[in-house]
């Protein structure tokens, strides 16, 4: 406070314990998910000795590349209070076409048009950016809530992967995307050098350009944002596109690290990239978090998966923990936004 | 009327205060049966908080309320509804997705012995009393398609024959047409006739006047005329309203204002035939550079809807806007801020981001000005502080969120966030409202000098004061369509209320 009212310094000392406790009020959103992190990966160090090994850590950064890609761009969606549920689909969907697009083994039995490598990448991507743009169009132009919208177009991505690969299973990719998939370089995945960089994208993206302040704004408050003369409706369906693209990019490299393209073979991604932003701390409400959140939660993510792996627990109430974890980190949110709205008042 | 006999309602030495400040002051009011009773006075003034006490809406107040003869006191809404008295607010307040019967019935539903709902009957009867009302409507149409006249004078519909003894009716005209006022006071003189107590609040001195057997005149939270509608007249009302010399306010703008001839500059934005739905009919106006035009009007009178054209907000249905001279069609609020107009609504949250810092608020619109692909925040800061030193934004701290800032800063932050590059025109809705004398000077002083600096200038408001205190020009709304235009002439505030 550079403020000269002599009246107001007084005051505001009397205040000092009071802020410091607003402050961690408002920063709660941030601090919870990094505390559960911690008490997570406290947990199950101790809990088996070979958690806590650079062998394992290396296994979590692998396990959470393909969700980290596809978070990426469901933060943007987040931010801006809106929902894609269509990720794990396009994911999907942009797997299958870039092998359709590849000369598959004879035994494959796929009615498919092989290109160049090059081309079919290019190809899976358009089909990716292009369904993203439907999500945006339906958003913007005719006003479908997201949640709908998306859920729609999880269906016809679903669809058209089944008419690609009729229940039948592809394996071959192009050679950038099976390296980039599946191979390492100085002992380092691929694939974990690709998040990582599609991440920190996202971070100077989000934080340092012109565009990643309207998110923000638009996400905080789109009245507003509308009423400052900013184009909210180019905005969302930016937004949208960004998510299908990463989705997609996150779908090849799935392909190809898993080994195979097939229906259905991404749906957990859905749940996952979800929680990871949400677990993270972004607002489902827009507006606050960021990617900083969301490599919080992926790890949060990661470690649990990884970690009721290694304590040798029933696999069924691995996933009723999960639930339960998801819950937890969906009330910290809920609360969060209160609290700091409280504070703001 | 029936003066003589005993009053069917009444108040003694009413006195309400929201926080500290006093809304009513020692009101003694009485409402005899049979009798339409007019209220008026200005926003503010303690018409609606009085009603709002009579319908049980506040139930903390001192004074005693006495229904027939009997003192009591209304703990809710219902506690009033049981002793027959039932409002209509100001704000509309009906469930658009409910059918019309739903809303006709709303609460109390026709229901057969196993609790169902009777839908057959409901329509039926919810067909004939809005009929009675000149309504004729398919009972089972969703409400919310409905005009919005239309769903205004259904709210009433379900109050007049809701069986109450008592009815309140708060600024019901505003969104009505015409005709349908017609249907409105028609009805209303059958219930007075069949022996309903109504009491009603208008602006329109017009309306009550002709509608009321008798009009109470409020001004300040205090209760300071009544006498009976054929005894007075437009003028005497509205000279009882502002209380003509007799009170020294801050500011009361009882005396003549000399608006200044025409400055001949060239014109920024022409506004030709504009008009949409209901709210707005063939409003013509054009601003010049350098010039303040105010446009005012009661609540409803379109004026929010035209100022939601002028950005880019609503489309008109019709009629056309130019910018310096070249025609245009927004397609979006981004459309209009290229085009050089600046907006800042009536109501601070919209136009506020209350959880970001105060540099982020004022760089908003001009960021696509000071950075290309990445940002530069240590430029948006430098003109932040800039701004926050002229406007005198205190505290001034550019990186404190906005949230933490009094109403009267985050008005000054709003318009600040438009001024460090200049629109071409500048669209203010409500400028000042809600604000102390201070900040409010601070705001006249800071249009002036940009008045002076040759932008053109809207205010849109519902207060005369702010109108006159900031306009060059004064055009008046009425029910959508411009009916005056004061410009080089003496304007006082009852000439401005007699126009509208």
């Amino acid at each position: 406070m550079t403020s000269g009212e002599s009246a107001t310094v007084p005051a505001s000392d009397r205040k000092r314990p009071h802020r410091l406790a607003a402050l961690l009020r408002s920063q709660m959103r941030n601090i919870a998910p990094f505390l559960t992190l911690i008490c997570l990966f406290g947990f199950f160090a101790v809990a088996s000795p070979s958690f806590a090994t650079l062998d394992n850590l290396g296994n979590i950064l692998t396990q959470i590349s393909v969700t980290g890609i596809i978070a990426v761009g469901l933060t943007f969606v987040i931010l801006c209070a809106e929902i894609d549920l269509s990720i794990a689909a396009i994911a999907n969907v942009t797997g299958i076409a870039v092998a359709y697009f590849t000369l598959q083994e004879s035994y494959v039995n796929i009615a498919n048009v092989p290109m160049p490598g090059w081309a079919a990448i290019l190809l899976a991507l358009a089909l990716c950016a292009l369904l993203g743009l439907v999500n945006a169009f339906g958003l913007t132009v005719i006003g479908i809530p997201s949640f709908i919208m998306t859920l729609a177009m999880m269906q016809i991505a679903a669809g058209i992967s089944a008419l690609l690969v009729r229940g039948q299973i592809a394996y071959k990719v192009p050679p950038l995307v099976t390296t980039l998939g599946s191979t390492s370089i100085g002992g380092i995945p691929w694939i974990v050098i690709v998040a990582a960089l599609m991440l920190l994208g996202g971070h100077l993206v989000l934080t340092y350009t012109r565009f990643g302040r309207y998110v923000y704004m638009v996400g905080g408050n789109r009245e507003a944002a509308e009423y400052s003369g900013l184009n909210v409706k180019l905005i969302l369906g930016s937004v949208m596109v960004i998510s299908a693209v990463c989705a997609g990019i996150g779908g090849m490299l799935g392909v190809a690290h898993f080994g195979s393209a097939q229906q259905n073979e991404f749906d957990t991604y859905l749940l996952d990239s979800i929680a990871a932003v949400v677990v993270g701390g972004t607002s489902l409400f827009g507006g606050r978090g960021g990617i900083g959140n969301t490599i919080v939660g992926l790890f949060v993510l990661g470690v649990l998966n990884n970690g009721l792996d290694h304590v040798n627990i029933d696999s069924f109430l691995k996933i009723l923990i999960r639930g339960l974890i998801l819950l937890a980190a969906l009330i910290i949110n809920v609360y969060a936004q209160r609290l700091r709205e409280r504070t703001a008042e | 009327m029936p003066s003589g006999h005993q009053p069917i309602l009444e108040l003694n030495d009413i006195t309400k205060a929201f926080g500290g400040v006093e809304a009513l002051r020692g009101v003694d009011f009485a409402l005899s049966p049979g009798e339409i009773h007019g209220l008026v006075g200005e926003n503010g003034a303690g018409k609606s908080t009085l009603m709002k006490i009579i319908a049980g809406v506040h139930a903390d107040f001192s004074g005693r309320l006495k229904l027939d003869g009997k003192e009591t006191r209304f703990r809710s809404v219902r506690d009033a509804h049981a002793a027959g008295i039932a409002m209509v607010h100001q704000e509309l307040s009906v469930a658009p997705d409910l059918t019309v019967a739903e809303n006709v019935f709303l609460g109390n539903q026709p229901t057969s012995r196993l609790g169902l709902v009777q839908w057959r009957r409901m329509a039926r009867e919810a067909g004939e009393q809005l009929k009675r009302f000149g309504i004729d409507v398919d009972p089972m149409s969703r409400l919310g398609d409905l005009p919005i006249g239309l769903q205004q004078l259904i709210e009433i519909a379900r109050v007049l024959f809701s069986g109450a003894r008592i009815i309140i009716l708060d600024e019901p005209t505003s969104a009505l047409s015409p005709p349908e006022v017609e249907r409105l006071f028609a009805t209303l003189k059958r219930l007075r006739d069949e022996g309903t107590s109504i009491v009603f609040i208008s602006h329109f001195i017009e309306d009550i006047l002709r509608v009321s057997d008798v009009v109470t005149v409020f001004r300040n939270g205090r209760k300071v005329a009544e006498t009976k509608a054929a005894e007075t007249s437009k003028s005497a009302l509205i000279e009882a309203m502002i209380g003509k010399g007799r009170e020294a306010l801050e500011e009361t703008y009882t005396h003549d204002i000399m608006l200044p001839p025409a400055v001949e500059r060239p014109v920024v934005l022409n506004a030709s035939g504009l008009s949409l739905a209901r709210s707005l009919r063939d409003v013509s106006f054009d601003v010049r550079a350098g010039e303040v035009l105010g446009i005012y009007g009661f609540m409803g009178c379109g004026q929010l809807e035209l100022a939601r054209i002028l950005f880019g907000k609503l489309k008109p249905d019709q009629g056309r806007l130019s910018v310096a001279g070249s025609q245009k069609a927004f397609r979006s609020t981004a459309d209009a801020r290229r085009a050089g107009i600046a907006f800042v609504p009536e109501s601070r949250r919209d136009m506020l981001f209350l959880q970001e810092p105060v540099y982020k608020n004022i760089s908003i619109s001009i960021l696509d000005r000071i950075s290309s692909l990445l940002l530069k925040p240590s430029r948006e800061r430098e003109i932040a502080t800039r701004q926050v030193d002229q406007l005198r934004i205190r505290p001034a701290a550019v990186e404190l969120d906005l949230g933490m800032l009094s109403g009267g800063n985050q008005q000054k932050v709003a318009l600040a966030k438009w001024l460090s590059y200049p629109p071409r025109l500048l669209v203010l809705c409500e400028p000042t409202r809600g604000m102390d004398v201070g900040a409010k000077n601070d705001v006249i002083h800071i249009v002036r000098d940009l008045r002076d600096k040759g932008l053109a200038i809207i205010v849109l408001s519902t207060e005369p004061e702010t109108v006159l205190s900031l306009a060059d020009r004064v055009i008046v709304l009425k029910r959508g369509a411009v009916v005056r235009e004061f410009a080089n002439e003496r304007i006082s505030k009852d000439r401005l209320l007699e126009a509208a």
